[in-house]
């Protein structure tokens, strides 16, 4: 069994984390990884309140499908939610934690994790998003913080998933994005 | 075409494929997004059928009773309560054996409230006549709701195609999406022989007598007692249509091989985990791991449920040294349905090995692997020592 890379999305209900990790996850099925799982957070979903969702992508079958305890990857698309809930539960010592923020990597201490930072909100905006639209943002936050998927082939699917729902400007936020990442030095 | 979408989403695919005529459903979590899909390809055109929307599950079946009656091809899905709700026509469609598919996103069932997962639901219908199967992923999910108009169709007793609310409905993973023309070249267009037409009426299902009469036109027909034999014996005989459906489509869509049930590393297992749904593949991980550390552990996963297929389950448990049945469902005052029924089946086996059962995940109570492992070694250790009472794994007290 080869292993598995474990990426948990924690956002709010409406934010669009199941889309994001959707694009993930045919990308990386594209990108010849067998084994997907995707398993969002069981049970009933409301518009703010916290969601998340388990992303599991391996070179060979799946066979657990329960949500993933102990992540490689978290990845936040609200900051607020940090405060709010206990986003890193089970992130591994060095894992990455990728986040969605207008503040700056010196602003947190989190010594234990490798941090990503981006502020997605404002660059949406900037790339003719309606405000609040974050979730084409931060895949490309996620590919250059984790580089784990083809670029390219993530702008292609989110073009693909946004059809007739801006799809320029979801590819052009997750492109800005992936430039002005900010990732705190290997640990 | 492999896609990553939801089991909803498969299953939605399936009855596309199968083309179905008349899909009649009402929404009830986690089977949402499959009636939601279904009626988006009604409305966008993709799939030619009447959706009809209805009020309540009891009627979204007796419609799909009144379009089978009429010779279409009909679907519906539901969960939990919903199923129950519609129980009453449950038995009457499998009684007057309309070749039905339904799917049944297995929920626990209410009171107390619960929207996640267990068998409880389909279990408390699996008596009134219908053929029940449950599948372990998504590729069985389409390939599954294909086979059972097939096989409905064949043997006229409606199928229900049971699969687990969330952990299979809501989560996402890559499945094949098989092509159309293989599936019109497996699946024709079907002629039900007593299709009422506004030409020919009739009266079907009125009240019959225990022992059975000539008609107005002086024909014999059978009495109610009979009626039941017929719908038992070929109960019985459909295992072999099933598998003969699933020959069928293997030879054209290339994937099948295991319609009764799929083992896993069974031949020499001293001990055969007994499972339905999507645990079954965590199993697998888990037998794995008992292997590794010198426990030599099975998995059958049982996906025909009814017809109960007896010889061929006890063909394969007769020789491990114990059988361990884990289940989402419980038959109150008893043991757990599943446990009882492998009971019963090795009863009649030249060699009995002792058999546990654990009760599991209701009300999608999380399932840990740490307490599967500790189960299957507390079976090992105990032996026949351990009574037929159920163990309840994973409570809070």
């Amino acid at each position: 069994m080869s292993k598995t890379i474990e990426i948990r999305w924690h956002g709010r209900g409406g934010q669009g984390a199941i889309t994001a990790a959707k694009i993930v996850a045919n990308t990386a099925f594209q990108s010849g990884y067998d084994g997907i799982i995707m398993a969002p957070s069981f049970g009933t979903e409301r518009r703010g309140a916290p969601i998340s969702t388990s992303l599991k992508i391996s070179g060979s079958e799946i066979n657990d499908l329960m949500p993933i305890e102990r992540p490689d990857i978290v990845v936040v698309l609200d900051h607020v939610l940090l405060e709010e809930d206990n986003v890193t539960a089970g992130l591994k010592p060095g894992g990455l934690l990728v986040l969605n923020t207008p503040k700056k990597i010196d602003d947190y201490h989190l010594p234990e994790f490798k941090l990503a930072v981006v502020d997605i909100t404002a660059i949406s905006s900037e790339a003719g998003l309606k405000k609040g639209v974050v979730n084409s943002g931060i895949i490309g936050a996620l590919a250059k913080a984790s580089r784990l998927f083809d670029m390219d082939l993530l702008l292609e699917n989110i073009e693909k998933e946004f059809q007739g729902r801006k799809p320029g400007e979801n590819a052009l936020s997750a492109k800005l994005a992936f430039e002005r990442t900010e990732i705190e030095e290997d640990k | 075409m492999k896609i990553i979408e939801s089991g909803n989403v498969a299953a939605a695919n399936g009855v596309k494929l199968a083309r179905a005529q008349v899909i009649a459903a009402y929404p009830i979590t986690p089977q949402t997004p499959l009636t939601e899909k279904l009626s988006e390809m009604v409305e966008s055109g993709d799939m030619k059928a009447e959706y009809i929307a209805v009020e309540s599950e009891h009627s979204a079946l007796s419609v799909c009773i009144g379009s089978a009656s009429a010779g279409a091809r009909a679907f519906t899905a539901t969960s939990a309560n919903g199923l129950l709700y519609m129980s009453e026509q449950v038995h009457w469609a499998a009684g007057a054996r309309l070749p039905l598919v339904m799917c049944v996103v297995n929920r626990g069932t209410g009171a107390p409230w619960t929207i996640w997962n267990d068998h409880q639901d389909s279990m408390s219908q699996r008596d009134a006549g219908w053929i029940q199967i449950y599948v372990n992923n998504h590729q069985q999910i389409i390939d599954t709701v294909i086979k059972a108009y097939k096989l409905a169709e064949t043997v006229s007793i409606p199928v229900m195609v049971c699969f687990d609310g969330y952990y299979l409905s809501h989560t996402y993973m890559p499945f094949d999406i098989p092509e159309q023309k293989l599936i019109d070249e497996f699946l024709p267009s079907y002629h039900f022989k007593h299709t009422l037409t506004p030409e020919s009426p009739e009266n079907l299902n009125t009240v019959t007598m225990p022992h059975g009469r000539n008609d107005a036109e002086g024909a014999w027909r059978d009495g109610y007692m009979d009626i039941r034999h017929s719908h038992y014996q070929e109960m019985r005989q459909a295992l072999r249509t099933f598998q003969e459906v699933d020959s069928d489509y293997s030879r054209l869509v290339g994937r099948g091989g295991d319609p009764l049930m799929a083992t896993y590393k069974c031949d020499d297992a001293e001990y055969i985990v007994v499972v339905m749904g999507s645990l079954s593949n965590r199993m697998k991980d888990i037998a794995d791991e008992l292997r590794d550390s010198g426990t030599k552990v099975g998995v059958l996963s049982l996906h025909v449920y009814r017809p109960f297929p007896d010889e061929a389950i006890r063909e394969v448990l007769e020789s491990a040294r114990g059988v361990i049945v884990f289940e989402k469902s419980i038959s109150y005052g008893a043991q757990g349905q599943v446990f009882n029924d492998i009971r019963a089946a090795l009863y009649s086996g030249k060699k009995r090995p002792f058999i546990h059962n654990y009760i599991i995940g209701l009300g999608g109570r999380l399932i840990k692997n740490d307490d599967l492992i500790i189960a299957i070694k507390n079976s090992k250790s105990k032996g026949e020592e351990l009574d037929n009472e159920p163990q309840w794994i994973g409570l809070n007290r």
